[in-house]
C-alpha cells in the first residue's frame, strides 16, 4: 500500500526487563500529581488554592499566554500541596485523592454531528487541550491555531516501551471517538500510524488515514512519520496526540467525563513486578514500583532514551506510558577504551562485538561510557536519524544560535526525541536532545 | 585491582574542584581516564549511552597502524643492510629500523602531547584524544633520517598552527600530521627529498642507491623493482608508506570497525586509477608522454604514499568531507589530483600529501554544496505549499 512508511535508518535496542503483557488495575493511590514542567513553555497560573475540594475535570491551572488551554485535575479529592522550586516555579500540584472518583459532568456529545467549534470548546473546557501538542517546536498546542493535520503514532519502537495495541485494545470505542473529535479540529487529515506487524487491532478505524510503519526505532516517533507523510514547512502547524490520550479525549465525548486513564508499563532490569498497570495520570512512583530497593537505581518516568529522571517520592509525568528502572552506572571500568572489550555493553559501533549478537538482550546502566569530547566522528548521526536532513550540521547551527541556518537545515521538522538515539550513539557524548531543545526555544522567541 | 583505584583517587584529591591544583586537573584526568573509563553517569538527555567513545575510536586507528609500523621498522633496516652486506638477518634488520624509528615516535608524542596538555590546562578543557593518532602518524610519514629536532619543530607547527589555532581537536581545517610533513617539506627540503634521505645513513655509505621509485621515474631512469616489490613494500620511501599490502590490511580493519570511511578509500582509489588510465591512454592519442605518464596505472596505486595517505590520512573525519555524498567527491578528487601532481610536477614527487591538503581545504566547500541541495529541496517544498494555499484560496 502506498500509505506504508518504511524506515531503514535507526536502531533497535534490545534491553532486559520488558514488561509482561498482563494488565493489572492499579489500586487507588493516596495522592496524584500534575507536574506543570511536563508542558514545555507553559507558565502555569493556579486557579485553586491549597486545601480546596476538587472533582476530576476541575481546572487546576491554565497557561498564562494561551489562556484557553486548561489543565484539569485527573482525580477528585483535596488539593494537598503546590510544590515550588527555584524562583517559585511550580513543580508539582499534589492532590490527595478521595476513596472513589466524583467527576465533573460535561455531558455526552457526538463530535461528528456537532458543530466543530463546540467540539473544540468541549475539549478545551474539560482539560483535553493538555493532550494536544504542536509541531514545530514540540510544545503544547495553541488552540487559536488551525493545524494543517493531526498525527497520532499508535506504535512504540523505543527500548522497553509500552505496546500501544495492548493498552488500547479494550478502549477502541473511546479511541475512535477521540479520533472523530480530532478530525473536527483540522481541515486536513488525521493520520494514524500503526505498527507494520500489527495484529490488526486498529484495522477498523474510521475517519482517519492509516499508515503502516515498518522499521527500527525511531520509526514510531511522530516526527519521523510527519517527515515522511506531510513534512512541516516554515510557518505551518501540525498537532500530535499520544494514542492513549486520544482515547481519553474520546471519553470526554462518550461519557462526558475527564477520565485521565494512564496505562503504565513498569519495566527495566531493576523493576520487580514488570507488568502493565492501569492507573490515573500522575500516579505516585513509590506505589507503582513497590518495595524495590532504589539505592543506585535510576527511576525514569518514560523510556530510557527520552524519559525524565524521578525520585521515589515523586510522581509519574503527564504523558509517559512507561516507568523504567535501570541500575546507575557509577562504576569505573579499567581500560574501558580498549576495542572489542566489555561486550556486555550494547554498542552501535563496530569497535565492540555486540553487533554479532543481534538478538541478545542487554542489561544497561546509566554510565556515560566516556567523557564529552569535540565532534570528530562523522556519519554516525545520519545512521540513526531517518530524516532527509543533516543532523550534525543542524546541531552545530543550534549551538551557534544561527537562526537562518537552523531554519534552512530543517529545525521545524525535528523534536528533541528524534535526537535521542543521537544522544545514545554519538562518540563525542554530546547532549543532542538538550541542544535541539534550546534551539527550538530560541526559534520560539525569535520566530514564534 | 581496587587498590590502584583507591591510590588514584587519593592522588587526585588536590586536583579536585576548588582545591589548590584544580587548574591542572585536565592533565591528571587524561592520565586517569587512560587507566579507567570514568564513573560519570548521564545527567540529561538519553539515560543510556553507547560503549564507544573517542578514546576507543582513536585506539582503533592506532591498532590499524601497528602492522604497518612493525613492517616499516624491518624494512628500514632491510633497505640499509641489503646494500652494505650480502645476507640480511630478519632481527638484525628489525633492530636497526626500530632504533631509528622509536626515537622519532618518542619525540613526536612527547612534544605533541606536551603542547596538547598545556593547551588543555590553559583553556580549561579535557585533553582530546586526537593526538594519539596524529602523534604516531607524523614519524611514520617522514623520511627515516630526519633529525629529531626538525621532527620536533614540525610537530610544534602542526599542533599549534595546524590545530590549536583553529580551536583544537575537531576544528582544524588541515590534517595535522600532513601539516607537519608539509612544514618539514618546505622548511627543510634537502632533508625531505632527493636521493639521499630515503635509506638510513645513505649519505654516509658510498654507493647506496636510495631513490624512491617516483624520484627515479622523474629523473628518467629505469626502476629496479617489480610490481610485487612495490605491493609488498620492499622499496625505499618515507618510514611507513611503502607497503601497500599492509595499508590494505589496515584499510580492511578500519572498514570492518567502521572507523574509517570506505567511501573515501574506494573513491580515492578509483580517482587515482582514473587519472592513471588517462595518462596511460596518451600514446593512443598520439601524445608521446614520458616515463611518469607511461607508468602503469595499477603501479601508481602501490608506489609512493598513495595507499598510506588514502587509508590513514584522507579518512581523518575532521578534515574530510562530513556528508556522505561529499565523501565520494572528496575521495575521488584526492586520488585524481595525487596522480596528476605526481606526473605534472616531478619536483613534488609526493602528490598525495599535497592532494589531501588541497582537498582538506575544499572539503567544507564540497559539503556546502551538498547541504545546499538539501536546503533548496526544503525551500522548494515550502514555496509549493504556499502556492497550493494561494490556489485553493483563489
Amino acid at each position: 500500500m502506498s500509505n506504508d512508511i518504511r524506515i531503514n535508518k535507526g536502531m533497535t535496542l534490545r534491553l532486559k526487563g520488558e514488561a509482561e503483557k498482563v494488565l493489572v488495575d492499579a489500586p487507588r493511590f493516596k495522592t496524584y500529581a500534575v507536574k506543570p514542567p511536563d508542558f514545555h513553555a507553559v507558565i502555569p497560573k493556579m486557579v485553586v488554592k491549597e486545601g480546596a475540594k476538587i472533582q476530576a475535570g476541575d481546572e487546576l491551572f491554565f497557561s498564562k499566554y494561551t489562556g484557553e488551554v486548561r489543565f484539569t485535575s485527573p482525580v477528585s479529592g483535596t488539593l494537598k500541596e503546590i510544590k515550588r522550586g527555584e524562583k517559585r516555579r511550580i513543580l508539582e500540584v499534589v492532590i490527595e485523592a478521595d476513596a472513589s472518583d466524583s467527576y465533573r459532568e460535561f455531558g455526552t456529545m457526538d463530535p461528528l454531528s456537532t458543530d466543530a467549534d463546540a467540539v473544540k470548546a468541549r475539549i478545551l473546557e474539560s482539560g483535553g487541550g493538555a493532550f494536544l501538542n504542536q509541531r514545530p517546536y514540540d510544545i503544547p498546542a495553541d488552540p487559536k491555531d488551525t493545524p494543517k493535520a493531526i498525527f497520532v503514532s499508535a506504535l512504540n519502537t523505543a527500548p522497553l516501551s509500552a505496546d500501544v495495541e495492548f493498552i488500547l485494545k479494550d478502549r477502541l470505542d473511546a479511541f475512535q471517538a477521540g479520533l472523530n473529535a480530532l478530525s473536527r479540529l483540522t481541515p486536513g487529515k488525521v493520520h494514524v500510524s500503526v505498527a507494520g506487524k500489527s495484529d490488526g487491532t486498529f484495522n477498523g478505524l474510521q475517519n482517519v488515514e492509516i499508515h503502516k510503519v515498518f522499521g527500527p526505532h525511531p520509526a514510531a516517533n511522530v516526527g519521523v512519520q510527519i517527515h515522511n507523510i506531510d513534512p512541516i514547512n516554515a510557518g505551518e502547524r501540525v498537532w500530535t496526540v499520544k494514542p492513549e490520550d486520544v482515547a481519553n479525549i474520546g471519553d470526554l465525548f462518550l461519557t462526558g467525563r475527564f477520565t485521565a486513564v494512564r496505562t503504565v508499563a513498569v519495566c527495566g532490569s531493576e523493576a520487580k513486578d514488570r507488568k502493565y498497570y492501569r492507573t490515573i495520570i500522575g500516579a505516585p512512583v513509590a506505589e507503582l514500583i513497590g518495595d524495590v530497593s532504589t539505592k543506585d537505581v535510576r527511576i525514569i518516568s518514560g523510556d530510557v532514551l527520552t524519559g525524565t529522571r524521578v525520585n521515589r517520592d515523586q510522581y509519574l509525568g503527564f504523558f509517559p506510558n512507561e516507568l523504567t528502572l535501570i541500575p546507575e552506572g557509577n562504576q569505573y571500568r579499567m581500560f574501558g577504551w580498549l576495542p572489542f572489550t566489555y561486550n556486555n555493553i550494547p554498542s552501535n559501533s563496530r569497535t565492540s562485538l555486540t553487533w554479532m549478537f543481534p538478538k541478545k538482550k542487554y542489561e544497561v546502566n546509566t554510565n556515560l561510557h566516556g567523557e564529552e569530547r569535540a565532534l570528530v566522528v562523522t556519519g554516525e548521526m545520519e545512521e540513526v536519524l531517518p530524516m532527509d536532513l543533516f543532523p550534525m550540521q543542524l546541531l552545530k547551527a543550534c549551538m551557534g544560535a544561527d537562526i537562518e541556518k537552523m531554519e534552512n537545515l530543517g529545525i521545524y521538522e525535528v523534536a528533541p526525541e528524534d535526537f535521542a538515539l543521537i544522544d545514545y550513539v554519538n562518540t563525542s557524548k554530546i547532549e543532542a536532545q538538550e541542544i535541539i531543545r534550546l534551539g527550538l526555544d530560541l526559534m520560539i522567541t525569535e520566530v514564534g | 585491582m581496587e587498590w590502584i583505584r583507591q591510590k588514584l583517587d587519593k592522588f587526585k584529591e588536590p586536583f579536585a574542584k576548588g582545591k589548590k591544583l584544580e587548574k591542572y586537573s585536565p592533565a591528571i584526568n587524561a592520565l586517569d581516564t587512560f587507566l579507567y573509563t570514568p564513573n560519570h553517569t548521564t545527567q540529561k538527555g538519553a539515560h543510556i549511552r553507547d560503549a564507544v567513545d573517542l578514546k576507543r575510536v582513536m585506539i582503533t586507528v592506532v591498532i590499524a597502524l601497528i602492522p604497518v609500523l612493525l613492517f616499516s621498522m624491518w624494512n628500514t633496516g632491510y633497505q640499509y643492510l641489503k646494500q652494505v652486506q650480502p645476507e640480511v638477518d630478519f632481527w638484525d634488520a628489525f633492530g636497526h629500523g626500530a632504533l631509528e624509528i622509536l626515537p622519532m615516535i618518542v619525540v613526536s608524542y612527547a612534544v605533541g602531547l606536551g603542547i596538547e596538555f598545556a593547551f588543555a590546562i590553559f583553556r580549561g578543557h579535557e585533553v582530546n584524544e586526537g593526538y594519539l593518532v596524529t602523534g604516531l602518524l607524523i614519524p611514520m610519514i617522514m623520511p627515516v633520517g630526519l633529525p629529531l629536532w626538525m621532527l620536533a619543530i614540525s610537530v610544534v607547527f602542526a599542533v599549534i598552527i595546524g590545530k590549536e589555532a583553529f580551536g583544537g581537536t575537531g576544528m582544524n581545517i588541515l590534517n595535522p600530521a600532513l601539516t607537519a610533513r608539509a612544514f618539514a617539506f618546505f622548511a627543510y627540503p634537502t632533508y625531505m627529498s632527493g636521493n639521499q634521505v630515503w635509506v638510513m645513513n645513505a649519505a654516509e655509505v658510498d654507493g647506496v642507491s636510495g631513490e624512491t621509485i617516483l624520484g627515479t621515474l622523474a629523473a628518467g631512469q629505469p626502476i629496479e623493482y617489480d610490481s610485487m616489490d612495490m605491493f609488498m613494500g620492499l622499496i625505499p620511501g618515507s618510514v611507513s608508506e611503502t607497503s601497500a599490502v599492509l595499508c590494505l590490511l589496515g584499510a580492511l580493519f578500519l572498514i570492518f570497525t567502521k572507523v574509517g570511511s570506505w567511501r573515501i578509500m574506494l573513491s580515492a582509489v578509483v580517482g587515482a586509477a582514473a587519472m592513471g588510465l588517462i595518462f596511460n591512454a596518451l600514446p593512443m592519442m598520439g601524445v608521446e608522454g614520458n616515463a611518469l605518464t607511461n607508468f602503469p596505472w595499477y603501479n601508481h596505486l602501490i608506489v609512493g604514499g598513495l595507499a598510506f595517505g588514502i587509508v590513514y590520512m584522507a579518512t581523518d573525519p575532521v578534515s574530510a568531507s562530513q556528508t556522505l555524498k561529499g565523501k565520494w567527491i572528496y575521495g575521488f578528487l584526492i586520488g585524481f589530483f595525487s596522480v596528476m601532481i605526481r606526473v605534472f610536477n616531478p619536483a613534488y614527487p609526493e602528490g598525495v600529501m599535497l592532494a589531501i591538503l588541497l582537498m582538506n581545504v575544499f572539503a567544507p566547500t564540497i559539503d556546502h554544496y551538498v547541504i545546499q541541495a538539501n536546503v533548496k529541496r526544503r525551500l522548494k517544498r515550502k514555496n509549493e505549499g504556499i502556492n497550493a494555499q494561494i490556489n485553493t484560496a483563489v
